[in-house]
């Protein structure tokens, strides 16, 4: 069952010094109780794209066409008191920084008391008691709701932000790098308590710089390159079967602890997204490119069941 | 033992802790922070140690103390057979283009309103070693060497006009352009994309090579640390846990808290693994650290002894040192 559809979602950025493509025709489904992640290096698109489902893109950046269906209802056409009501009760989202959704000056059981009361019409005694129940769900004691955020570490101001997020248990919990600041031993504890969520029927649109982390837990992978979707398959379709030349040099630069002891740069820089390169958005890094790579952009196409690639290399008779 | 470049005993930095009035009125006693208590290593010439751990557990300050940038609270820095603990700053400065630092942020280690080739050549300047013309001649190659090409458009543009990756470079080369012995590059990729990273530690490498140059490479990261490094330093809440090769740290971690450590590491190779050693709680409070065993109070072996006094440092296996009294059998 498909949950959520993004079909050919553009984001531009339109700023004095140019038109900034960020997301750029892009489509992608997530299923219900599914966990996909959309990797890819800084500027690549994947935290837009996430913003663009919860319509946060802040200005001078605009959805410019495109559909999102989630659960049946376009939110991009939505009026803003409905999907307002709708965000929280049936989209989560978690962010890099805990402190960007939480209030600095009021106590953690006030915060998550509010999400009750709004959205459930409970007084705020039952509110209070709610928010102590989920801070255990989360891993923290009950007496955590008369701290201020500052008195929290920055792990456990994490698992009260993803508490608020999951309150009303949403269908969908999109996640904006919510590890990156944190400790390797930390960042597995949420990473654990995301899953958790999951198991319960959660699905996750997780978004991640770390092809790694992502392998270890996702079932599906989207790799971003520039704006693009460059390709899209299963955890071991990804990894074990990497088709495009990006998501290649991709793997052959994430260090592993049980891996060569060697990792290869992927050469050149990423491009300025305000003049895009022509064709493949890749070619200009790409150790496999021939002619119809500068020319026109490679399609979206299935090279086996459930794994798409865009490049010039899969595609029969060339352009 | 010519070959140490760099040998630290029991070094220690502890910061005081800001009081209020109400603190010295009721006269409570001074509290620190011991960020750095009680560091015991060496480094060898052309050897690079990682060392890793958590943020907070005191391996910038190592760093900086080592180079002088903060002053020890204790303990000795002995460089190029020279004890540097107590020298004056001006005593301190000839050895000062010896040592390098390349620091994390390389959109905070640069000067927005110098020229990139001014910048690299400031230390030969300094240290009058070359003349201008010289000097900018030698700034040439090193941008050449550092692969910003071409050499003199990018020497005269400024910070802002490069990318994360290519500022990284430029540090690298200002670092470099002394040809020290000893350099000390704390988290110099962690701001760096993944697909530029390990352009930057072959750059790192190459230099390592050429000048036969000792580092000490601070990392949270410690697959980034095995990459670079022929040894590892485990740190945790001030003290070294665990020392040894490389390979043979993480292959046969013989603390419980490396083991931990290594565990929560994302890995693609092992992404099916269920088997991990899992530990709870956080880091303490460095201001009261725990009695004995300082990872004592999050240990799943922790005995009643462990809680009592400190371990040692012990050699358990060639030049493999492990501060624990329950130490995991290798595997």
């Amino acid at each position: 069952m498909v949950l959520l559809e993004i079909s050919n979602i553009k984001i531009y950025y339109y700023t004095l010094t140019g038109i900034v493509k960020a997301v750029d025709n892009v489509s992608l489904t997530i299923n219900e109780n599914e966990w996909i992640s959309i990797v890819g290096e800084s500027g690549c698109g994947k935290s837009t794209l996430a913003y663009g489902v919860i319509r946060l893109i802040p200005p001078p950046g605009k959805v410019v066409s495109g559909k999102i269906i989630f659960q049946g209802k376009d939110l991009l056409s939505m009026d803003r008191e409905e999907f307002r009501k709708m965000l929280g009760k049936d989209i989560g989202m978690v962010f890099q920084d805990p402190m960007t959704s939480l209030d600095p000056l009021r106590k953690v059981g006030e915060q998550l008391a509010e999400v009750f009361m709004t959205h459930l019409k409970v007084d705020q005694k039952e509110a209070l008691k709610y928010a102590g129940d989920l801070l255990e769900k989360v891993g923290l004691t009950r007496d955590r709701v008369n701290y201020y955020p500052h008195q929290l570490s920055g792990g456990q101001r994490q698992r009260v932000s993803i508490a608020i997020a999951m309150a009303l248990r949403p269908k969908l919990l999109i996640a904006d790098e919510p590890t990156t600041a944190l400790d390797v031993i930390v960042q597995d504890t949420i990473m654990d308590l995301i899953e958790s969520f999951k198991k319960e029927g959660t699905s996750i649109l997780f978004i991640t710089h770390d092809l790694a982390l992502a392998a270890e837990r996702s079932d599906r992978i989207a790799v971003m390159y520039a704006g693009k979707l460059v390709e899209l398959g299963s955890v071991d379709q990804i990894i074990d079967n990497p088709r495009h030349p990006y998501t290649i040099g991709l793997l052959q630069s994430v260090p592993d602890l049980w891996g060569p002891r060697r990792i290869e740069s992927i050469s050149g820089y990423p491009p300025d997204l305000r003049t895009p390169p022509s064709g493949c958005r890749f070619h200009p890094r790409c150790k496999e490119k021939f002619e119809p790579c500068s020319k026109e952009e490679p399609p979206l196409i299935e090279i086996e069941p459930g794994h798409y690639v865009s490049c010039w290399l899969y595609v029969k008779g060339g352009a | 033992m010519v070959n140490k470049v760099l040998e630290v005993i029991d070094l220690k930095k502890y910061f005081p802790v800001t009081r209020g009035l109400l603190d010295i009125f009721m006269r409570r006693s001074k509290e620190y922070v011991k960020a750095v208590d009680g560091v015991s290593f060496y480094i060898e010439r052309g050897e690079t140690l990682a060392l890793i751990g958590e943020s907070g557990c005191g391996k910038t300050t190592t760093g900086r103390v080592i180079l002088r940038l903060e002053e020890p609270t204790a303990g000795k820095i002995v460089f190029m057979g020279k004890d540097i603990t107590s020298l004056k700053p001006k005593e301190l400065r000839p050895l000062r283009k010896e040592m390098q630092m390349i620091f994390q942020d390389p959109y905070a280690s640069l000067n927005p309103r110098m020229r990139i080739g001014e910048q690299i050549i400031h230390p030969l300047l300094i240290h009058g070693l070359a003349t201008p013309k010289e000097a900018r001649k030698m700034g040439i190659e090193m941008l050449k060497r550092v692969g910003l090409t071409p050499a003199h458009e990018f020497y005269d543009r400024f910070p802002h006009q490069l990318s994360g990756g290519q500022r990284q470079r430029v540090v690298i080369a200002r670092a470099m352009i002394l040809k020290p012995k000893f350099v000390v590059a704390d988290e110099p990729v962690s701001m760096i994309d993944v697909s530029m990273r390990a352009s930057i530690l072959d750059l790192l490498q190459g230099f390592r090579k050429e000048y036969q140059l000792s580092m000490l490479f601070i990392t949270h990261d410690i697959s980034i640390g095995r990459i670079i490094s022929d040894r590892i330093a485990v740190m945790y809440l001030g003290k070294i846990v665990e020392i040894g090769p490389t390979e043979e740290v993480i292959k046969n971690p013989r603390h419980p808290y490396t083991r931990a450590l290594i565990d929560a590491v994302p890995s693609i190779v092992r992404r099916k693994r269920k088997k991990k050693l899992r530990i709870t709680g956080e880091v303490p409070d460095p201001r009261n650290p725990p009695s004995g065993c300082r990872f004592h109070p999050r240990c799943p072996f922790a005995t009643e002894e462990c809680s009592k006094t400190e371990p040692d440092l012990i050699e358990i296996s060639d030049n493999h040192f492990v501060r624990c009294y329950h130490p995991l059998a290798p595997e």
